[in-house]
């Protein structure tokens, strides 16, 4: 029986392991430019779901949802979404970052936990006066699964949040290493002084990075919904602090690192929650998955405190 | 009319008056040198010129247009090259990155590949070594790396901060060879230098900067023969 479930613990596992890990590039790129937690990017894609909900529910409700391919729907879900989280990222550092850039560490990072509030709260407030509740559920395009080498069911659903995922990362990947803005990007994370010298606007690259990492965050938030099918104000907080987790457990400030870290959270995870019972007798149940995820965690960090894919940290001169 | 001119330039760190009245100018065509010792202001005269510390009094104005209080960028774009102190080359980028950023003002991928093969004949070096990480090459490769990124903007002036520091004396040789070919073939410099016996026997004019104010200014070779700049900057 425990093996059995085996293959649809992992394929769980990954569409978890994939959210966490888009999120956390959003985490981690800012951290790479700024050396600055953005703790109001778990709100980003708490937004996303919301915005890429009522692009459904709207598009429902006007009668135009029922007949329109599922993927045209998504794909259309997830361009509107994430222009707006792009926007909202952009602006968010633009209102509530940048003027504190210089500060002590801790203003910005209070000034985060400040948006994050705002933004549950506007979420909520608005969400009450439109609809009157602000648990909302989600059109799913996709139902039914697809079953794999005969071992595995998955459902559609999961296995879109995959692909999309990983569409994402390789899309990222490529821009930050073959465009001369995704090289601007990295020589900006290194030294931004420096940077400015070659004309460099080291402004327009940090836009460019909240634009791109809250975009990032806004589309696994429509994914989120989609697999999910409810969601209410506060799904940012934990799927917010997992991926951050994901970041630092790959080595914060490396995307190859955020990626990997996220997927292998999931990936314990899933199988904490399904084995953690039946091993030991149900002493330790379900229940219990976070303390597994998060004791591996540290035990990595104590280890590398650099994470997996980070370098050991140099003080700068 | 000069090319670059500063026009009692200060410049403050926090309470501490880095540089006190700071006049000079460079023609276009020339090499001026700015000599002095450790700590006298030269590094901050060319930070203050591309506005990475601001000039809190006085006006700095480059091909007509007062920059004093323009952004680094910006400055940059009107075809400053500032190679800085200490190489400060992307150490995670390659030398191909490096150069890329080197004309990150253009999108004319011929022009850039026009200032990659200019670099590789100034530095054949750097052409074996163009897929390689910056930060693992040798302390004389990344100054010329350095040198050949702020070539790539096709730059009005270059200012170099203290190209010969750290190198061997056959490298230093060779990088103030290549500052007077350059400016033979029409770039103007600014060279900052401690080293200042060869400074001087590139440069045209040169400034003695000390504490802040500039102590001497004269021709290369009148200040080459000055018993005090022998003392003090030749011993
Ligand atoms: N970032 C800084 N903060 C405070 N003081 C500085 C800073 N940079 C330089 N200084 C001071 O300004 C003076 C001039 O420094 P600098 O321009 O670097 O000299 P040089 O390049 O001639 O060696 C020195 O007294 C130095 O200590
Ligand atoms: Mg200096």
């Amino acid at each position: 029986m425990l093996l059995s479930i085996l293959p649809q613990v992992l394929v769980d596992g990954l569409t978890l392991g994939f959210m966490y890990a888009v999120v956390a590039l959003g985490y981690t790129m800012v951290y790479g430019i700024l050396e600055f937690i953005n703790f109001a990017h778990g709100e980003i894609f708490m937004v996303g779901a919301f915005v890429g909900t009522e692009v459904l529910l709207i598009t429902d409700a006007i009668g135009a949802l029922e007949g329109m391919n599922p993927y045209v729907a998504l794909f259309m879900t997830l361009i509107i979404t994430m222009i707006l989280t792009g926007a909202l990222g952009v602006g968010i550092e633009r209102l509530a970052y940048r003027p504190l850039r210089g500060a002590p560490r801790l203003v910005p990072l209070i000034s985060a936990i400040g948006v994050s509030f705002l933004l549950q709260d506007v979420v909520r407030f608005t969400e009450a006066i439109a609809r009157n509740e602000f648990y909302l559920n989600t059109p799913v395009l996709f139902s039914g699964t697809v079953s794999v080498f005969g071992i595995a069911t998955i459902p559609i659903k999961g296995l879109v949040v995959i692909i999309l995922a990983i569409v994402l990362m390789i899309a990222l990947t490529l821009f930050i290493g073959k465009t001369k803005w995704g090289i601007a990007m990295r020589a900006v994370a290194l030294d931004p002084s420096t940077a400015s010298l070659m004309t460099i606007n080291v402004d327009k690259v940090i836009m460019l990075t909240f634009l791109i990492g809250s975009s990032l965050g806004g589309a696994t938030g429509v994914l989120f919904a989609q697999n999910y099918g409810t969601i209410d104000p506060y799904i940012g907080f934990i799927l917010g602090m997992k991926a951050f987790t994901a970041a630092v457990l790959g080595g914060i400030g490396n995307l190859r690192g955020a990626m990997v870290g996220g997927v292998l959270l999931g990936m314990l995870e899933s199988l904490a929650g399904a084995y953690m019972g039946p091993l030991t007798n149900q002493a330790f149940g379900a229940e219990y998955k976070d303390v597994f995820a998060f004791s591996i965690l540290i035990l990595v960090l104590l280890f590398k405190p650099e994470g997996l894919f980070g370098e050991a940290v140099k003080e700068k001169v | 009319m000069a090319l670059l001119e500063l026009q009692n330039v200060h410049t403050f760190y926090g309470g501490i008056h880095a540089l006190k009245g700071l006049s000079i100018s460079v023609n276009p065509g020339e090499v001026v040198t700015l000599i002095g010792s450790n700590g006298a202001g030269k590094s901050t005269t060319l930070k203050t010129i591309c506005g990475q510390t601001r000039a809190r009094e006085g006006k700095i104005i480059f091909d007509g247009k007062d920059i004093t209080q323009m952004k680094t960028h910006d400055i940059a774009m009107l075809g400053i090259a500032h190679v800085p102190e200490g190489r400060r080359i992307f150490p995670k980028l390659t030398v191909q990155e490096n150069l890329e950023m080197g004309a990150f003002f253009t999108k004319d991928k011929h022009l850039i590949q026009e200032g990659i093969e200019r670099a590789f004949q100034y530095f054949p070096r750097l052409k074996e070594r163009i897929s390689q990480k910056g930060g693992t090459m040798s302390g004389g490769e990344q100054q010329m790396l350095a040198i050949a990124r702020g070539l790539m903007m096709k730059p009005k002036i270059l200012m170099l901060d203290e190209p010969s520091m750290g190198l061997a004396p056959i490298l230093v040789e060779q990088i103030f060879e290549i500052v007077t070919e350059l400016n033979r073939e029409g770039t103007t410099i600014l060279l900052v230098e401690q080293n200042a016996n060869q400074a001087l026997s590139v440069a045209h004019r040169g400034y003695v900067i000390q504490t802040g104010e500039i102590i001497l200014k004269d021709d290369a070779k009148t200040l080459l023969a000055n018993p005090q700049v022998r003392e003090a900057y030749l011993a």
